[in-house]
């Protein structure tokens, strides 16, 4: 700390001074509360609709697994109903829940808090943002209610069968959820540019890219891949209604559907599934690379230690955003290919291993030789960890193809996607709110029910998806509305089934604990003191809490250091705000 | 995909590129010592408006090479039949080279504060590009004349989406100019409407390449 370095030469220090005049204040109470351009109240805005829509994802999960559980108990689970909940708790979940919940959520809420800005650099696209993905929304729940119900095509959306009669919600499913999902694309590109330009030039004094805390660099880097991804996904969308509603054929090959020559010739399904994992691949990355930046956070300030390997954490993020992008055939393996691609493309995805790997590292060793506080986002981010080691695990078995062609399509690979793009993911998600809540509405999160909240739902999620590794190695195919008499698949299999949906009953009650934890301490939780963590990073050296409009007050901190001076030596304390003066 | 990855290795070559520069020989671990010099306000950066308009661009950019990529999928497949494009296309790729060229002189006369020639420049520019529209329009009726429909093969709806989208995305621009030419028109300084025009000239010209690319590439398949 004694040293003057080069890095902080004058032109890299953003003049990020924004004077009040830029700051847009809201006259009317629907402007300050519903249609606001403060980036804290958009993110609450997102993350309300996110866990609302979750919700009712986290529902039609237990519904599948009603059926799965106990074949044909429950009347009003058809078939055609079951392939509807199939579809719409991917859709949701994948892109309703858990993109909008990081990027809209959390990218809104952090980054201009924690790289020292009053706001978003376009607050009225970032309200524009918000609203457009509410709309999206709705248009998605509308296909409930209209006749034929919600598409039953698998989240996959592949055609041909996804527009042909006999799958379910072809009538009007199909075309709502492809417009819904166009819109919350063009939601998406007007948020993701204000987090983008506002990491880039709304920096405060000081704050230099390699002094940004993790997080901001998670979903810094997930908000590029999404602005560059999410276009296939909107080009896939766009030539699919053309196919659906004006004959054109894009996808649609020559058929015979219901003894009738149908009038489509020549498309191919396959460039949809190019289109499509070229979007699906980075997808993944989109959710799991926030989650890697506020996991490498929360480890760090709950284990009073500097995060292991900072510069390496960050290369370690942009490589694996960069190669997301060539390893989408391995979605692909069955649908067929040269060997060759097969070849590259399981290459390709067994060395995103490597990046990911260093990261996993990274984390353990963070906590190596820590002061570790056991609270309850230190558990979850722990949770995270195992959690994610054993998806990652099984994700290198799938990348394999020779492996992959047996596994596909079955239980196995419902079980890897699920540990390490659902309850990985979750699980920070959950860390995160217990905490930042306490910055977000200045009361702490009521420990006991947080206790019961990771336990249950950590133990109860290997509870559910261990078994699953195991069933699909015995064969048992994904997708099966049931699985009737099949010789290979043996009775207990069946029984296994059976645990798994009332562990998975268990986990769904717990999260009304969470959501009662949530709603109980907002109004009888223990007040929150501005930094209860004793955290470095700037949102926790606000005047306020909660920070007012503006974040700051009069003036913006200048930031002398990185967010991870914990226990240094010969400090005061065992942390130095990013904002505190060196000692000279 | 080829198409798609070249763009997306160019995006990531300048994204790692950027990223070497500002963390090369950087040790965030170090504080530092003195205060932070004060800068006067706008020496480096460009206005976030054009930042986020570039970024916007290469969201564009995306879309329109994984339109491209699927152009290229979809052609090798057997039922293929190229469609004559329409001698007017040549027509409206000039009109579109002009009103171009318009907002260019539109946007050097508002940095220079030439009240006039902004005004001409920017209304020209606008005429233009509303005629252009037309002139699309006109090309896909006389393709429909001739019975090449939407649905009738591949070539003809990609060459009606290409077309389609591209207006599109000059309507939204035309969205921006109405914005930029009402200020003029109401005698809003050269000066203060500087930063709109420029946008509006940088996009266009966006869209200029955009279609030299997408018309190049149906004529030449």
């Amino acid at each position: 700390m004694s040293t003057a370095t080069t890095h902080d030469e004058t032109s890299y220090v953003p003049p990020a001074e924004v004077g009040e005049m830029e700051l847009y204040h809201a006259k009317t109470w629907l402007g300050k509360y519903v249609f606001s351009q403060d980036a804290k109240v958009i993110a609450i805005q997102y993350a309300f609709t996110a866990i609302a829509i979750g919700m009712v994802a986290l529902v039609l999960s237990l519904l599948m697994r009603l059926q799965l559980g106990f074949p044909n108990a429950f009347s009003f689970i058809t078939p055609t109903a079951y392939y509807q909940y199939v579809t719409m708790h991917g859709m949701i979940m994948v892109v309703y829940l858990l993109t909008a919940l990081f990027l809209g959520g959390f990218g809104n809420y952090l980054i201009p808090v924690m790289v020292g800005a009053r706001d978003m650099v376009f607050p009225f696209l970032n309200m524009l943002s918000f609203w457009i993905y509410f709309l999206a929304v709705v248009v998605l729940v509308a296909s409930f209610f209209v006749p034929g119900g919600p598409s039953g095509a698998g989240w996959t959306l592949y055609p041909p069968q996804a527009i042909l009669e006999g799958t379910p919600g072809t009538e009007w499913g199909i075309i709502l959820m492809l417009i819904s999902l166009f819109m919350f694309i063009v939601g998406f590109t007007m948020g993701g540019l204000n987090y983008v330009i506002t990491v880039l030039q709304a920096r405060t004094r000081g704050m230099t890219l390699m002094r940004l805390p993790l997080t901001v660099w998670g979903i810094f880097i997930a908000t590029i891949l999404a602005l560059l991804a999410f276009p296939a996904l909107l080009v896939s969308c766009i030539m699919m209604l053309l196919d659906i509603l004006l004959g054109t054929s894009f996808f649609m090959p020559a058929l015979v559907s219901m003894g009738e020559q149908l009038e489509y010739g020549g498309g191919s399904p396959i460039l949809f599934q190019h289109l499509f994992w070229f979007f699906g691949h980075p997808e993944v990355y989109i959710v799991a690379l926030p989650a890697f930046g506020i996991v490498s956070d929360l480890l760090s300030v709950h284990a009073r230690k500097a995060i292991f390997g900072y510069r390496m954490m960050v290369w370690a993020i942009v490589a694996i955003g960069g190669l997301s992008f060539i390893v989408w055939a391995h979605h692909m393996y069955v649908s067929g290919m040269n060997p060759y691609f097969g070849f590259f493309f399981a290459t390709t995805t067994l060395i995103i291993a490597v990046p990911t790997a260093l990261k996993v590292y990274n984390w353990v060793l963070t906590l190596w030789r820590g002061n570790i506080h056991l609270t309850v986002p230190m558990y979850f981010a722990i949770g995270f960890i195992f959690t994610f080691v054993n998806g990652g695990l099984t994700g290198l078995f799938l990348g394999n193809v020779t492996v992959d062609l047996p596994l596909s399509d079955t239980m196995f690979v419902v079980a890897h996607f699920h540990m390490v793009m659902a309850v990985s993911p979750v699980l920070v998600v959950f860390g995160a709110i217990y905490h930042w809540y306490p910055k977000i509405t200045g009361r702490m999160l009521h420990d006991g029910m947080g206790m019961f909240h990771f336990w249950f739902t950590f133990i109860g999620s290997y509870a559910i998806y261990y078994p699953m590794h195991y069933l699909g190695f015995l064969g048992v195919p994904r997708r099966y509305f049931s699985l009737g008499n099949t010789d290979f698949i043996p009775a207990s299999a069946a029984s296994l089934n059976q645990a798994i949906s009332i562990a998975a009953i268990i986990v769904g009650i717990t999260q009304l604990v969470f959501i009662y934890n949530l709603v109980w301490s907002l109004f009888n939780g223990k007040k929150a003191s501005d930094n209860p963590w004793n955290a470095t990073t700037l949102e926790w050296q606000t005047a306020t809490t909660p920070p007012g409009h503006g974040n700051f007050g009069k003036e913006l901190p200048k930031v002398f250091r990185w967010a991870y001076d914990y226990s240094v030596p010969g400090a005061d304390k065992d942390f130095i705000p990013q904002n505190e003066p060196p000692r000279s | 995909m080829t198409i798609t990855l070249i763009f997306m290795a160019g995006i990531m070559g300048v994204i790692v590129w950027w990223l070497v520069k500002q963390t090369i020989n950087v040790q965030p671990w170090i504080a530092d010592t003195g205060l932070i010099p004060d800068l006067d306000a706008d020496a480096i950066l460009q206005p976030r408006a054009k930042s986020g308009l570039l970024a916007f661009l290469a969201v564009v950019t995306s879309m329109f090479c994984l339109f491209m990529s699927a152009y290229a999928m979809r052609m090798s497949l057997g039922d293929w039949t190229p469609l004559p494009e329409p001698d007017v296309l040549w027509l409206n790729t000039g009109l579109l080279v002009l009103s171009s060229i318009s907002f260019q002189w539109a946007r050097q006369s508002a940095k220079h504060g030439r009240d006039v020639s902004l005004k001409r420049g920017l209304y020209l520019a606008g005429a233009l590009s509303v005629t252009f529209i037309f002139g699309q329009l006109f090309a896909w009726q006389q393709l429909a004349e001739d019975g090449y429909f939407l649905s009738s093969n591949p070539a003809n709806s990609f060459f009606y989406l290409f077309t389609a989208l591209h207006g599109l995305h000059l309507l939204g621009g035309l969205v921006a100019w109405i914005r930029a030419a009402f200020r003029v028109w109401s005698g809003v300084e050269a000066a203060k409407v500087s930063i709109s025009v420029e946008l509006c000239a940088v996009y266009w010209h966006f869209l200029l390449i955009v279609w030299l690319v997408l018309f190049g590439l149906m004529l030449s398949t």
